[in-house]
């Protein structure tokens, strides 16, 4: 009974371990967003609130939490209130199984890669309650278009991910980082490229974020799923999706870069030189790269039109996917190649 | 075959992000407004004032051609004889609101007095206030005599 306590509360508190941080991460997130875009487009980005404006978020977070709750007269109450838990809940769920370092983890289960499909396969569902629940037009048109989209390049993404299994030959996060073992061009960005590309794009398109972001769309149907929500239903919304983001760059990272792995790894010097480094800086800087992907790409690209992303996700990338997992089947059943020998 | 290899590459969204990688890194052109101001034109147009000659004297003769024309019939002046026998405004009053900050006023005075200053960040906080009278306008005139007489003076070439 006292071992179950203490196991109870230890869970809890590395749980908090990673909430708490990711909370603060997507706040400065979003300061950061606005600070890229900016200075993509020849501006400055906020600089107002506090020194160089790291304050902005603060701000912002203060006033998502005194806004008005509004609950729209004919919305299902019940629902409407339910969806936004709904959507965050698979997006922190899904941290329990990221490796930080070889042993930081807070689950270590053997169907790591499955539970994190399955997890963030949920999050759809809190869209289209929410689309469904506002009874409003755009909102519904917006959870349409959303959970459709978030279906079909889940498949692409799942045959990604086929490849990395096939390659690693395991399930659990923590063993297919260490399949990757032996320095930079082991890492499956190489080996896997054109799946890594179609993943990344997947990623990007499952999270609702330019130029995939029709389902809000705001030139269209105003704002999509959460065009009715306000105050902190909205911004549970926000957190959602930007946990999503984080959530997707690590996943990124520790399929395809990686994860803790050193770069220099098998690098005479340079490799001993860096030695001191923990793993956990390395996972960190390169989820950062595919955070930066995910503004660089959003500054960068207009927004895809429905039909062009419908086309995209089922007659390029399943198409593209499954080519490369015969490729490398054969390449590993044959041991061709420099990686699967 | 062309258009394929360059598509599976992803040729061109790569160059789109070239660019956008470049400007990340460019000097910014954002202007931060209080602090900093874009450059004016000495022929700017904004809030009004009157000027004085040197010597302290009033330069406004009361002859009505900047009332008479204004399009927006935003001036308003009456005007009576001083003890010295000279004809003077005893009231000169123009509706900011009315004004279209054409310029008019300007031309049409014979003795550069009415003028339009550089001034464009201006404001009201109770209504009435956007009516300034023959008073405010004189202040506005002494306050920014130095600028006035700047921009006149560069202007001066091409009237």
């Amino acid at each position: 009974m006292h071992e179950m306590i203490t196991t109870v509360l230890w869970t809890l508190a590395k749980i908090l371990i990673v909430v708490l941080p990711l909370f603060g991460a997507v706040a400065y997130l979003t300061f950061f967003e606005r600070k890229v875009i900016g200075y993509m487009q020849g501006r400055i980005g906020p600089n107002r609130v506090g020194p160089k404006g790291l304050l902005q978020p603060i701000a912002d977070v203060v006033k998502m939490f005194f806004k008005e709750v509004i609950i729209p007269t004919t919305a299902n109450r019940y629902l409407f209130l339910l969806a936004p838990i709904i959507t965050l809940a698979p997006a922190l769920a899904a941290w329990a199984v990221i490796p930080f370092s070889s042993d930081w983890v807070i689950s270590n289960i053997n169907a790591g890669v499955l539970y994190v499909l399955a997890i963030t396969s949920l999050g759809v569902y809190g869209i289209i309650i929410a689309g469904w629940a506002s009874n409003s037009k755009y909102a519904f048109l917006g959870a349409l278009r959303s959970s459709a989209q978030i279906i079909s390049y889940e498949i692409a993404m799942g045959f990604a991910l086929v490849g990395v299994l096939m390659a690693a030959g395991s399930l659990n996060l923590n063993e297919i980082i260490k399949a990757q073992q032996g320095g930079i061009l082991h890492w499956y960005w190489l080996p896997l490229l054109p799946l890594f590309v179609v993943h990344w794009i997947s990623a990007v398109a499952e999270t609702n974020r330019a130029p995939f972001d029709l389902a809000e769309g705001e030139s269209e149907i105003v704002a999509g799923f959460h065009v009715e929500y306000a105050g902190i239903g909205f911004g549970l919304f926000f957190l959602a999706e930007y946990a999503n983001m984080i959530l997707m760059a690590f996943l990124a990272a520790i399929f395809y870069l990686g994860g803790w792995l050193s770069p220099f790894q098998g690098i005479p010097f340079l490799e001993d030189w860096f030695a001191f480094v923990p793993g956990i800086v390395w996972l960190f800087l390169k989820a950062s790269f595919f955070i930066f992907l995910y503004l660089w790409l959003r500054a960068t690209f207009p927004r895809y039109r429905y039909d062009q992303l419908m086309r995209l996700g089922w007659k390029v990338f399943i198409p593209v996917t499954i080519v490369w997992i015969v490729v490398l089947a054969v390449m590993i059943k044959f041991n061709i190649g420099p990686w699967f020998v | 075959m062309k258009h394929w290899i360059k598509s599976f590459t992803l040729w061109e969204l790569l160059k789109g992000m070239s660019v956008t990688l470049r400007y990340f890194f460019a000097p910014k052109v954002t202007v931060q407004y209080p602090e900093q101001k874009t450059p004016k034109s000495p022929r700017f147009r904004g809030l009004h004032a009157l000027r004085r000659y040197p010597n302290g004297e009033e330069r406004c003769i009361a002859c009505k051609l900047c009332e008479a024309v204004c399009p927006a019939l935003a001036i308003t002046i009456d005007s009576e004889e001083r003890e010295d026998g000279t004809r003077r405004t005893t009231r000169y009053d123009i509706d900011l609101f009315k004004c279209v900050y054409c310029g008019l006023c300007e031309e049409a005075c014979p003795v550069d007095s009415i003028v339009l200053t550089r001034t464009d960040d201006f404001y009201m906080d109770a209504r009435g206030q956007q009516v300034i009278n023959k008073n405010q306008l004189l202040a506005l005139g002494d306050k920014n005599e130095a600028q006035i007489a700047a921009d006149r003076a560069a202007d001066a070439k091409y009237r």
